[in-house]
């Protein structure tokens, strides 16, 4: 029986869709992983990269944040925050929360750096306030960056989430890691494949996702390429 | 061995006794860690230049969609599940590392050599045809010149992600510095790991800075970029 009869026959058996070493327990373990790392970058990140972006202050200090980041490797940041707070989800969603704030606090700054000044004068001319301006107008139309921003880092946190099974967590990598410990293939080969059907079905479902939030005539004026979000890989 | 294995004396982050006898352990791991990372980068561009002027060159042909298409699906795979998918074809070895380190980066720089081609202006092409050039010198001496600002760029970008990615391929008994962070994490002895983790962030920076450099020295006429 070849690999690819095998891997199509582990995929299939039913054992391996139910319980605690499950594929969907697994998709959702990552998934939750992924969701909480996120929201608590986002939290963190966009808040900074807005403020920043608006008042034009501390340009250096956003992009040297980024390039930080671009540098940590993750391997080394899990196995850190694995030996500082053991066993558990608590290290993992600290290391990803860490690999998703910097391409979010970069684009929002650079989202909110593009707004064209002419309509921030009109805006300014039109009697705004300052925090008025920031929410009705720049924010708006910062929105397709800031949101490339969010899906380039949860697509990487998605990705990066597999490392996890290296440090005794859960999610997607088990099958990997475990698949090679025990020389495996079926098993190893079916997790590569079932993580990188949801690392791509993430980038397609945030790319709809952005596509359906931002507002068309918004979209329209936010097409050229040299605004698209920054690369960033991790994993 | 040090004395942690008695486990009421703490591991402290570094352990300067180890390292200082461990120097050559470690840079044996970053000369690793620089050759995997320079035969990523190698192939990166030996790919994406050519496939970006082609993707230029004969727009009919749709290389443009096909490739950014194709890489940026194959980017968006960790690089654990495609180390996993090449193993029983590839075996253990550099080959497995390098497939899909190549791939990231061919992506990058496709990316970057188009938006280099795309920014030379429609008039500097038309002098240099109204000069004589043909179509390659015209992209030798013009185009290509012209384009290097937004080469180097991708090019940094595509060696500062490799040089963290490189850590992983410890998982299939290569890694450079990603070995140490393996045998950290194994061992539970934090000197390893917090060296190499430090030393990657190091390297990323020093790359950097050597590209930022050689693209100083190479396209002098835009050193305000």
């Amino acid at each position: 029986m070849s690999l690819l009869q095998a891997t199509w026959q582990w995929l299939t058996d039913p054992a391996h869709w139910q319980g605690i070493d499950g594929i969907p327990t697994r998709v959702e373990e990552q998934v939750h992983l992924s969701v909480e790392s996120v929201a608590i970058g986002a939290l963190i990140a966009l808040p900074i990269g807005i403020v920043l972006g608006h008042y034009g202050r501390f340009g250096n200090l956003a992009i040297n944040i980024s390039n930080v980041g671009r540098a940590v490797p993750s391997f080394g940041i899990l196995v850190i925050a694995f030996q500082v707070f053991g066993l558990g989800d608590v290290p993992i969603v600290i290391a990803l929360t860490a690999l998703a704030v910097p391409p979010m606090v970069t684009n929002s700054y650079v989202a909110l750096r593009e707004v064209d000044p002419d309509i921030k004068d009109a805006a300014r001319g039109m009697g705004y306030r300052d925090l008025a301006q920031l929410f009705t107008v720049e924010l708006p139309l910062a929105v397709p960056l800031i949101m490339a921003g969010v899906r380039t880092s949860a697509v990487q946190v998605v990705a990066t989430a597999t490392l996890a099974a290296l440090i005794a967590g859960g999610g997607l990598g088990r099958y990997i890691v475990d698949g090679l410990a025990r020389s495996d293939n079926p098993r190893t080969l079916a997790g590569a494949l079932l993580v990188a059907a949801l690392a791509l079905a993430t980038e397609l479902l945030l790319a709809g996702l952005e596509r359906a939030l931002v507002p068309r005539g918004i979209r329209l004026l936010a097409a050229s390429s040299s605004r698209r979000a920054r690369t960033f890989k991790t994993a | 061995m040090p004395a942690r294995v008695f486990l009421d004396i703490v591991d402290p982050w570094i352990n300067w006794t180890w390292l200082s006898t461990h120097i050559p352990y470690v840079l044996a791991a970053v000369q690793e860690h620089l050759t995997l990372t320079a035969i990523a980068l190698a192939g990166g561009l030996v790919i994406a230049l050519p496939l970006g002027i082609a993707a230029r060159r004969w727009t009919n042909l749709h290389l443009r969609p096909a490739a950014l298409t194709v890489f940026g699906a194959f980017y968006t795979i960790p690089s654990i599940a495609l180390f996993a998918l090449l193993i029983p074809y590839t075996g253990l070895g550099i080959l497995t590392a390098e497939i899909p380190l190549v791939g990231y980066n061919v992506l990058i720089l496709v990316r970057n050599v188009l938006v280099g081609l795309d920014s030379v202006p429609p008039d500097v092409i038309d002098a240099a045809d109204g000069m004589g050039y043909r179509p390659l010198a015209r992209l030798i001496h013009v185009e290509l010149p012209l384009a290097l600002p937004a080469i180097f760029a991708g090019l940094r970008v595509a060696t500062v992600s490799t040089i963290g990615i490189v850590t992983i391929t410890a998982v299939i008994g290569l890694g450079g510095l990603g070995q140490l962070i393996l045998r950290g994490l194994i061992e539970s002895f934090h000197t390893p790991l917090v060296v190499a983790t430090a030393l990657c962030i190091v390297l990323a920076f020093l790359a950097d800075l050597a590209i930022a450099l050689i693209q100083r020295l190479a396209v002098p006429w835009a050193r305000n970029t």
